[in-house]
């Protein structure tokens, strides 16, 4: 490897790690709304609570802060999604025997309140100051900062193959079946004995999981988090991600995940180079105005997305 | 003829029994103090003019409405609060007026949503145990393919459901309750718009399904498909149990023919 190729390099790792931390929210976005459809609009809530679950789980112990029991970064992880997932399935409860609209309020609503609690908590979250020293996996390359994101782009790319695995089985299984089928016809679905409220809350909270996973990971990678990194810019992202890329279908949310993330990263680069430095907080907008103008021509021109839903049939009819 | 039965018979537990169901809409009672049973085996019938409350109480029977007051036994449990999809686990299985096939999804596939306690229909098993889904998902779909022979839709298993046309509908909503293996299966209307040589498929397979097993009560217009069907039919009219006896005999009944042609009373 040439000295002028690690720049680059480090950058395209750097920024497929955030790729593919947007790319695990999605996919949970996928199971609630794609598969499942239902309406949450409180994403960078269920992020966030894993984000934080794990950072204090896994940091070494500050003064001033609850919490900082120093335990293995996989605990960490494992205690994100475990948390996000029981907050869903909590919140789930509550909303999902009622009409569509109230959950998407309610996960709005949950979304404020995670935030407002992070940056006043201050005994817990560390206020505005945010949670400092999250143990980052391969730490001990970090003084290579290629070799670091790559490592890391590895593993989360492990992760994400693994999760885009389970979930193919899943919607591909018996239990992907009565999803579709609660989706076409609620009325019939339950008169063959399937409780709509019982797999809507199952999707609910598996999607928040994976949400709260993604939290977790992208936590560990920077190292750092605080408040405003959660706010419902993320979660208008990831929408934008998932119905690019194909609602319903998971590899259209991974795709949409890395296009989305691209135009953002890019259309910041461009902003720093083109506008002067006094204007450039003001000219950040323009980032949110680009995902718009994408999301509005994919919804005019594609709006099932790049790659739609397929139709799907159980994997074990699938094989004769 | 019988007077109308105003407590659920003793000795046999019925495979249906209710009892002074009420359903009131506003003031409006769309069932009135209707007491009915059907035992194990039996074809019954249930009919009566437009708006007699025949369908809504199908629904209450089947968990879609809950009744103002009354109760009903589903093999001798009570179920009357219980919700629409738990009913199934007491035996109850059914057909809609307007059928509800998944226009989506494959005839094969919509059989096979019938099936019950499958275990890949939970999230676990599917990560943990795929074998045993494998080997259960393909019992269930070699006995789905059975029933769509039955009803003689085998030969487009493979096609989206939105295809089928009405008659055929209601052949696929028959063999998709048969594959939850009920012990009451509620009809509603299954010879409505049905051409003629489809009804008489639709006839053939009711009195076959009932002779493996399964008790029915069935809603229906037509007299005669009712005469071929029932030993016993319920007469309902603005939202009353009116009579109840052999369909020969109701047919005369002059309660029956003034609640159908609204004539001078009898």
């Amino acid at each position: 490897m040439t000295f002028d190729l690690i720049g680059p390099i480090a950058y395209a790792s750097f920024f497929l790690v955030l790729a593919l931390v947007n790319a695990l929210v999605c996919l949970g976005l996928n199971v609630q709304w794609g598969q499942t459809g239902l309406f949450n609009v409180g994403v960078v809530g269920f992020v966030a609570i894993g984000a934080y679950a794990s950072a204090l789980l896994t940091t070494p112990p500050s003064q001033g802060r609850l919490g900082g029991f120093a335990l293995p970064i996989l605990v960490g992880w494992l205690a994100a999604m475990v948390a996000s997932g029981a907050v869903s399935a909590f919140v789930g409860a509550v909303t999902l025997r009622l009409r569509a609209d109230y959950l998407a309020i309610t996960t709005f609503g949950v979304a404020v309140v995670v935030q407002l609690v992070a940056l006043n908590a201050q005994g817990l979250t560390g206020g505005a100051f945010g949670v400092a020293f999250i143990p980052r996996p391969f730490d001990s390359l970090a003084s290579t900062p290629a070799l670091y994101d790559l490592a890391n782009l590895a593993l989360i790319a492990i992760v994400v193959v693994v999760v885009y695995v389970a979930l193919e089985r899943l919607a591909r299984s018996p239990w992907g079946r009565v999803l579709r089928a609660i989706r076409e016809d609620e009325r019939a679905a339950m008169a063959l004995g399937k409780n709509p409220v019982r797999y809507r809350l199952q999707a609910f909270a598996l999607g928040g999981a994976l949400m709260g996973l993604a939290g977790a990971i992208g936590a560990h990678f920077i190292g750092f988090i605080a408040p405003e990194n959660y706010t419902s810019s993320l979660t208008f992202q990831v929408w934008a991600m998932l119905i690019v890329g194909g609602s319903g279908n998971n590899l259209g949310a991974i795709i949409g995940a890395g296009l989305v993330w691209a135009l953002w990263s890019a259309s910041g680069l461009i902003i720093a180079d083109l506008v002067p430095a006094s204007f450039e907080a003001r000219a950040a907008a323009l980032r949110i105005i680009a995902i718009g103008v994408l999301l509005a021509t994919m919804i005019v021109v594609r709006p099932r997305g790049l790659i739609g839903e397929k139709a799907m049939v159980s994997r074990h009819l699938d094989k004769e | 003829m019988k007077p109308i039965r105003k407590e659920p018979p003793t000795g046999v537990r019925p495979a249906l029994s209710a009892k002074s169901l009420v359903k009131r809409f506003g003031g409006v009672a769309a069932v009135d103090d209707v007491t009915i049973d059907v035992g194990y085996g039996e074809v019954v019938g249930l009919i009566g003019p437009n708006g007699a409350g025949k369908t809504t109480l199908f629904d209450l029977i089947a968990g879609e409405l809950k009744p103002t007051s009354g109760r009903i036994w589903l093999d001798g449990a009570a179920v009357e609060s219980a919700p629409a999809d738990s009913r199934l686990a007491h035996g109850l299985g059914r057909t809609f007026q307007i059928p509800r096939p998944f226009p989506g999804m494959t005839l094969i596939e919509n059989v096979m949503l019938g099936a019950q306690g499958q275990s890949g229909e939970r999230i676990w098993p599917n990560w943990i145990a795929p074998r045993q889904v494998a080997r259960e998902e393909r019992a269930c779909r070699d006995k789905a393919m059975d029933l769509l022979a039955f009803v003689k839709l085998d030969r487009l298993a493979r096609e989206p459901a939105r295809i089928l046309s009405g008659g055929e509908r209601k052949l696929l909503e028959l063999a998709r309750a048969l594959m939850a293996e009920p012990m009451l299966l509620l009809l509603d209307e299954p010879a409505a718009g049905v051409n003629p040589s489809l009804l008489e498929v639709i006839l053939e397979r009711i009195v076959e399904i009932n002779r493996r097993g399964p008790a029915v009560l069935v809603i229906e217009h037509n007299m005669d498909v009712i005469v071929r069907l029932c030993v016993r039919v319920f007469v309902m009219a603005a939202g009353k149990l009116l009579c109840e006896g052999k369909p020969e005999a109701v047919v005369r009944d002059p309660r029956v023919i003034e609640a159908y042609l609204g004539g001078a009373s009898a």
